[in-house]
Formats: structure tokens, sequence, C-alpha cells
């Protein structure tokens, strides 16, 4: 079975994240003064073939250990698409 | 001394890391990031650039080529290993050197002169400078802030592996630490003393007729290790 997986990947939680500083200061140029505590970083989607969604989740996690995210500086989440596999 | 100078795609100033090693009195020659075996090389230079476009993460991608296996035995080995800008990433991301350097806190790319203090000179790459030392160099990166968990930082200290430190005069247009690195550190090394990462690049100014030869200390210490390593 091949399943959607979504990964969220964000700067580490009390790392200086400047590019997030300068998207909230631009939102608050635009006037959208209600919009804080802005991060940013990066989404990687892909397929995965695995027997369990839990099976899928398990790879992507390890995936993200040694490679798609860094370990020293960013925080990640992983979601598997409900339902039936892709 | 044979050094290796590695090509990644996408890198930069290998040509100027070949002369500087050859003006100080080395031998140095390219090795492709495909290639399996260091060809006999005392020392490799990881060179600056963007290999693999920086895709993912500076460094992320290269960390896979088939030479890392051998720069990891060669350093494994106790032997020299420079990585210079974008070769320090790579070293970050290898595992070769903690830490990781992301992007600089004034989110712009900054190609400059900066005043480094030169830290530990019983390296292979800096023991043709004076401790306390300020050299000033150019850097040109993007994702130059290094950044390490306190308690990384404070190990390195304590063990003395801060080997450049940025230390320019306060001014009022530019400031001294250019990227917001953790303790104002430009570059580290191993344990061992012999993997040295950096932002600079002294292979960009490393003879007088391009107003300083500030950088060729880099190399020159190389040779003077060669002669004498450091224990």
């Amino acid at each position: 079975m091949t399943w959607r997986v979504h990964i969220r990947i964000l700067p580490r939680k009390g790392l200086l994240d400047p590019q997030g500083q300068a998207v909230e200061h631009a939102l608050a140029a635009l006037r959208f003064p209600e919009a804080s505590n802005v991060h940013v970083g990066k989404a990687i989607a892909l397929d995965v073939a695995a027997g369990s969604a839990a099976d899928a989740e398990a790879r992507v996690r390890t995936m993200c250990d040694q490679l798609l995210a860094n370990p020293v500086t960013e925080d990640y989440e992983i979601e598997v698409d409900a339902g039936a596999p892709a | 001394m044979r050094v290796a100078v590695v090509r990644f795609p996408g890198s930069n100033c290998e040509p100027e890391a070949c002369r500087a090693v050859e003006r100080a009195g080395g031998e140095a020659f390219y090795v492709w990031h495909r290639d399996t075996a260091l060809s006999g090389a005392d020392a490799v230079i990881l060179p600056g650039g963007f290999s693999y476009g920086d895709y993912l993460r500076s460094g992320a991608i290269a960390r896979f080529s088939p030479v890392m296996d051998a720069i990891r035995r060669h350093a494994a080995a106790g032997a020299p290993v420079l990585g210079i800008c974008n070769g320090f990433q790579i070293l970050c991301e290898a595992g070769l050197l903690p830490g990781a350097l992301v992007r600089n806190a004034g989110l712009k790319y900054l190609s400059r002169p900066v005043d480094v203090r030169i830290e530990r000179v019983d390296t292979p790459f800096t023991n043709a400078y004076r401790a306390g030392q300020v050299i000033r160099i150019p850097i040109g990166h993007g994702d130059g802030r290094f950044v390490a968990p306190a308690s990384l930082l404070d190990q390195l200290e304590a063990e003395g592996r801060v080997v450049l430190r940025y230390a320019g005069a306060p001014d009022a247009d530019f400031p001294s630490n250019p990227n917001g690195s953790a303790r104002d550190i430009a570059a580290i090394c191993s344990a061992g003393g012999n993997v040295v990462g950096m932002m600079p690049h002294p292979e960009r100014l490393a003879e007088r007729v391009l107003g300083s030869d500030a950088g060729q200390g880099v190399f020159e210490s190389l040779m003077r290790f060669s002669a004498a390593p450091v224990p």
C-alpha cells in the first residue's frame, strides 16, 4: 500500500527565526496586528509504500532524523493522510 | 604535502584554494565528489560554494556524496580536514563537526571583509598565526549563523574548540558579529583539532596583489604542520 505523508518542518522553538520575524513585521505593516508568533519552515510531501499508516509514519520519522530535518535546528511533525492509501 | 581540494557540483573558489596551497609550497589537486578515494592526500579542503544548490539545507545533500566516506576515514585517522564556508556547512551536516549553520540573523547574504580573532593556534590551519591576532578576511554567505545547544557551546568553549571568533570593532553600519553566530563563533574544530570548519574565506585574500595576504597563513599553517605535526 502507498500512503501520502506530509511533513511540516519548523525552526526549533527558542531558536532565533529571522524569517518568521520579518514576515510578522510585514503582516503588521499590512495591518494584520492580530498575527503573532510567526514561524517560517518548509513542507515536504511524499508517497510511502508501507504495510500500515503506522509503519509509514515510522519510516518517515527515520527519514526526518537522517536527512529531511536537521536535529540541531529544526522540529518536525508528520501526518499520514487518513482513509484509503494514496 | 599533497592536498586534495574536493569539487562538488556548485563549489566555488577551489582554484583559489589550490593556488594558496601551491604558493605555500604544497601540491594541490582536485578530487571529484563522486570519487571514492583521496589519491594519497595528506590533507583535504572542502571549498565554499553552493553544493547541490543548497537544496533542503546548505550542505545537506553533499554529505551523501561518495567522497564523504573517504573524508570520514581521513578525519578519523587524525589527518587535517578544512571546510571553508559551504565546506563548514557540509562538515556539520556530516556530523564531523558539531552544531549547525542557519540563515544569517539579518537575513541578507553578506559579502564583505570581517575581522576575526585567532583563538586557537595549535591546529593544522592556524599555527602560523599568533594567539589573539586579529585578521581581516572576506565572508560570502547567507547561512553563516552558527548555532548549537547551550550545553554544546559550553563544551566547545571548555575544550578550546573555538578557532576563530568575529572580533570587529563596534561599527554603527555593521555589527562585529555579522550573522548572529552564537558566541561570535566563526570557526570551530573537532575534539582532536584536525578537522576545522570556518565561515570566512582565507583563500580569497591570500596574496598581496589583492591588497592583503591575511588569509595565506591558513595554508602556510598546513605546510608547517606537515613539517612538524602538532601532537
